[in-house]
């Protein structure tokens, strides 16, 4: 999807600063300068775009009693497929990637308690026959900041 | 801990934010609030730390940033929390994680670094290394995206 300055502009100021007020969108058009309509128009299309993952509320895993850890694994190539299914069908797994490493997988896993969270290492193990799993949970954060400006705008 | 009332606002405010003239009214009574009552309720979980942040969720990689690297870094014990500290005051690191090292796995410090590209994440990643004196470092990438979804609690 092609993203005119308009856009780029309301992307950026709706990533920190979605005004939570009565009415949202008209607060927006009035800093923009365009109607409370086109700013809903534009939302509409960037989330169908998928350009927009979620217009909402975004919660520290930890302050909701949640909590997590960043997996690792060796999969052998001809089974990243069928190894990823397996993995990727846990809600609480969010992100799974591979990389340029011999851990060749890697997934996060947010759950309620840490017996959950072994529990669906466990079902893992057993389901793709993989025993080693790296659990790496953070033992401390030094950082976290999830957004960015939109590239073209300034750099950052 | 959340009361039960308050996991089903975070159930709500995590969907979508309806894109009508008054979103947090249309949310609000879905969960037997007045309006006002929601939105002084998102300003304290603001102020409690249980909301990160509420806004969009962007796709990086629709945006212009295509790569992004975990760089771990190799610290000895006694310097990790100098070094995190230090890496999370780079703008370009955007996590800053430390987390337990494994036989075959001596990387304490874990970075996220985005760029436009490989080489221009390699780049800071040098530049970091330079700056900072730790020279055991790694950049890893990600070759393949398997999955990546929005967290959603107290779902299942």
């Amino acid at each position: 999807m092609h993203l005119d300055n308009l856009n780029r502009e309301l992307l950026n100021k709706i990533q920190h600063g979605f005004p939570v007020v009565p009415e949202p969108y008209k607060d927006l058009a009035n800093q923009l300068g365009i109607m409370e309509e086109e700013v809903i128009n534009r939302l509409r299309a960037m989330i169908d775009a998928g350009v927009i993952r979620r217009l909402g509320g975004i919660f520290d895993s930890r302050q909701v009693g949640y909590t997590g850890t960043l997996c690792a694994l060796k999969v052998p190539e001809d089974r990243i497929e069928s190894v990823a299914e397996v993995i990727n069908e846990y809600s609480g797994i969010t992100h799974n990637y591979l990389r340029d490493h011999e851990y060749n997988m890697w997934f996060t896993l947010l759950a309620e308690s840490t017996e959950r969270i072994d529990q669906i290492l466990g079902e893992i193990r057993e389901r793709t026959k993989i025993e080693e799993i790296l659990s790496l949970p953070a033992s401390r954060i030094f950082k976290i900041k999830v957004n960015f400006k939109v590239a073209g705008e300034s750099k950052c | 801990m959340l009361t039960e009332q308050e996991k089903k606002i975070v159930k709500e405010l995590q969907n979508n934010i309806p894109l009508v003239k008054r979103p947090f009214e249309q949310m609000a009574r879905r969960l037997g609030m007045e309006e006002q009552e929601l939105l002084d309720k998102i300003e304290e979980f603001r102020q409690r730390g249980i909301l990160r942040r509420f806004g969009a969720t962007v796709r990086h990689q629709n945006l212009g940033y295509t790569a992004n690297a975990m760089v771990v870094w190799d610290i000895p014990d006694d310097q990790v929390e100098e070094a995190g500290k230090t890496m999370a005051q780079f703008p370009e690191v955007s996590h800053c994680y430390q987390r337990p090292t494994h036989p075959g796995w001596p990387y304490k410090l874990f970075t996220v670094v985005h760029g436009k590209t490989r080489a221009e994440c390699e780049e800071k990643a040098g530049a970091i290394a330079q700056k900072t004196g730790y020279h055991n470092y790694k950049p890893v990438f990600s070759t393949r995206e398997l999955k990546k979804s929005s967290m959603k609690y107290f779902e299942d």
